[in-house]
């Protein structure tokens, strides 16, 4: 098994667009690192140069300590998952998961032996002699992870294995493929647009947009210490309120105001930020901590009335959507309160919470990201 | 099949096997009329085309194949497009893959001269290709046929082809190339089966102008025993009278390799031709 360091990964196209900008990343021996970002943020090519299916334009990929840069992506000890299975179609399940085991001229009886234990691990030992068009998504996936894990590789590369499946089956194969994280113990690099995925499968998250990299932290510090504005809309669903206000002390209290809003900081983050007064900056805060005012009687200040224009109903928990002005808020509440659209209700948005942004970088003013 | 997916009005069922049936007559006609014909004595033909015959006779059957050489002219012809449509699938199919999948300026305008080989009908430059024929010391021999065969079909082998490769998940070469497979290997254990029913679809569309050409061998003037059976059929019409029962027997026997072929591949080759129709 081994790590796998990007330093100073770059992608330029023939035609002069650069998709990769000089990534750095480090992903640990036996880390699950999830890339995850919106369409064209990179996430994939930076997956398919560390397969070796596209050329590294700049930049050093090892693997273990080996420079693979030129090293052809079949000696790279990789394993890769694709997002339409990429199945041999005119292939039984059987023959899809030995042949890269006959092409590296293992003993018929290991090729055996190994698709076996392979076919067990992930429930396919009925399925051995049928071909791929007689099986489910579900069922293809785990094809494709069957020929990856038979091969037995230092890295797996997943590139949005999800994405093609239904929602319903998407949430299962995600608990399939943490499991088998656990029990290979193998690095893995897995590659979503889907957030819920980045979140729950990541020991590690790299957050990407344009290719970028925007933050690489554990799941829980992104979401609670997302280093910009991007990282603080695209991870949480739904995603955080980000308004652009301006900062205002008052003696020694710190104040946000915002077209509609007048919110009083704790001082512990005042003091963070005293350099600030004045300044146009961004505030975020997420849904969660927007609260009806009933839940917490006590609060003195930072309570505001407000129009709910639509109501969502989960079952467990209710969103509600407030459009003051041009800007939008989202608060996520208790079933049992009861509001209706069109009604007006008094939140209170917990400061304790708040996030704050510079105006023009959009960089955390309030907690510096740690360094990988 | 296609017609299930309409729900709501659908042409009644009558309908279109009424169209299917007139249409099969308007192809098989002139089939009925070769082959009832080709039994019949000459008088016969005359008086009656397109009836039944009144008296039977395989004369130009037994002159077909005993008399005038059909025999050779028969090994030739299936010798000539057998060799021709294997080269035009294995070099077809080799370039398809290279330029399907290496997508270049330079694989592009190669490209473009394949296709372009689609629009000039080859029979432009048959002066200059005799020409080379004769440098290359093939003249007269049957197989000066088989590089102008290869030639003429691989316009629309590459065509068919590199279309029907581009539509196949990219993914899945990459995948066999992470899995070690050569670029050898690839085309070998991954393309040629699945482009299998482009091939039958190509080797059909390919086969039938080599099997009924009959300018290269005539302009080529191949020596007797090197002649093919479009040629043998024409040479059995004669200046001032032409005997007909031979001429339509020689013509049924010379149709029933292609037949064959036909039955054996039509599977493949309906779904060479709906394919992409239907995303698998």
């Amino acid at each position: 098994m081994a790590g796998v360091r990007l330093e100073k990964i770059e992608k330029t196209y023939p035609n002069g667009f650069k998709a990769v900008h000089g990534i750095d990343l480090d992903i640990r021996d036996g880390e699950f690192m999830v890339l995850v970002g919106p369409s064209g943020c990179a996430k994939s090519t930076t997956l398919r140069m560390v397969a070796g299916l596209e050329e590294i334009s700049g930049g050093k990929v090892l693997i273990g300590d080996r420079l693979v840069n030129d090293v052809e992506p079949k000696d790279r000890d990789i394993a890769m998952v694709f997002q339409n299975y990429a199945l041999y179609p005119h292939m039984t399940v059987y023959k899809n998961m030995s042949w890269v085991l006959k092409l590296k001229k293992k003993p018929a009886d290991e090729i055996d032996r190994r698709v076996r234990q392979a076919a067990d691990i992930l429930g396919l030992t009925d399925m051995l002699d049928r071909k791929p068009k007689q099986l489910s998504g579900g069922q293809m996936q785990r094809v494709a992870v069957g020929r990856a894990i038979v091969r037995s590789p230092k890295v797996f590369l997943f590139d949005e294995p999800l994405s093609n499946l239904d929602a319903k089956l998407r949430v299962q194969m995600r608990v399939e493929i943490s499991r088998l994280h656990t029990k290979l113990k193998n690095t893995m690099i897995y590659v979503t647009h889907d957030q819920v995925e980045a979140m729950t499968m990541g020991d590690r998250i790299c957050v990407m947009e344009l290719g970028r990299i925007k933050q690489v932290d554990t799941p829980t510090n992104l979401y609670r210490y997302p280093a910009n504005t991007f990282v603080a809309g695209f991870i949480g669903s739904p995603s955080m309120n980000i308004v652009s206000a301006r900062l205002n002390f008052d003696g020694d209290t710190c104040y946000v105001d915002s077209q509609n809003l007048h919110l009083r900081i704790p001082d512990d983050i005042g003091k963070k930020v005293r350099q600030y007064d004045g300044k146009a900056i961004y505030f975020g805060i997420r849904p969660e901590h927007i609260h009806a005012r009933e839940t917490n009687p006590e609060a003195a200040d930072n309570f505001f009335n407000m129009e709910v224009s639509v109501v969502e109903n989960m079952g467990n928990e209710v969103y509600l959507y407030f459009t003051p002005g041009n800007s939008q808020y989202i608060a996520r509440i208790d079933p049992d309160i009861p509001v209706r659209s069109g009604d007006s209700h008094e939140m209170w948005l917990d400061t304790n919470y708040i996030h704050l942004f510079d105006g023009e970088t959009k960089e955390n003013l309030i907690y510096k990201p740690k360094t990988q | 099949m296609g017609l299930k997916k309409h729900n709501g009005k659908r042409p009644s069922v009558l309908a279109i096997h009424l169209i299917l049936i007139s249409w099969s007559l308007v192809v098989l006609f002139p089939l009925w009329t070769m082959l009832v014909n080709s039994i019949k004595p000459k008088r016969e033909i005359f008086r009656h085309p397109f009836g039944i015959p009144d008296e039977i006779t395989f004369e130009g059957y037994r002159h077909a194949w005993t008399g005038a050489n059909f025999d050779i002219y028969f090994r030739n012809s299936i010798f000539v497009t057998v060799v021709s449509l294997l080269l035009i699938l294995v070099l077809g199919s080799l370039a398809a893959y290279a330029m399907a999948n290496w997508r270049s300026r330079t694989s592009n305008l190669v490209y473009l001269f394949f296709i372009a080989g689609l629009m000039v009908p080859i029979r432009l430059g048959t002066i200059n290709i005799f020409q080379m024929i004769i440098a290359m010391g093939l003249a007269g021999s049957i197989f000066s046929l088989i590089p102008i065969y290869v030639a003429m079909g691989l316009p629309i082998a590459t065509f068919v082809l590199t279309t029907f490769i581009r539509e196949l998940p990219h993914e899945i070469f990459d995948a066999a190339r992470v899995d070690g497979a050569s670029e050898w290997r690839i085309y070998w254990t991954i393309i040629l089966p699945l482009v299998r029913p482009a091939l039958a679809t190509v080797a059909i569309f390919d086969l039938i102008p080599i099997w009924n050409d009959i300018w290269f061998p005539l302009i080529f003037n191949l020596a007797d025993n090197h002649r093919t059976v479009a040629i043998g059929v024409s040479l059995l019409f004669g200046q001032y009278q032409t005997n007909w029962t031979r001429v339509l027997s020689a013509l049924s026997l010379s149709a029933v390799p292609i037949l064959i072929l036909y039955l054996l591949m039509s599977k493949q080759f309906i779904k060479g031709l709906t394919a992409g129709a239907v995303k698998g």
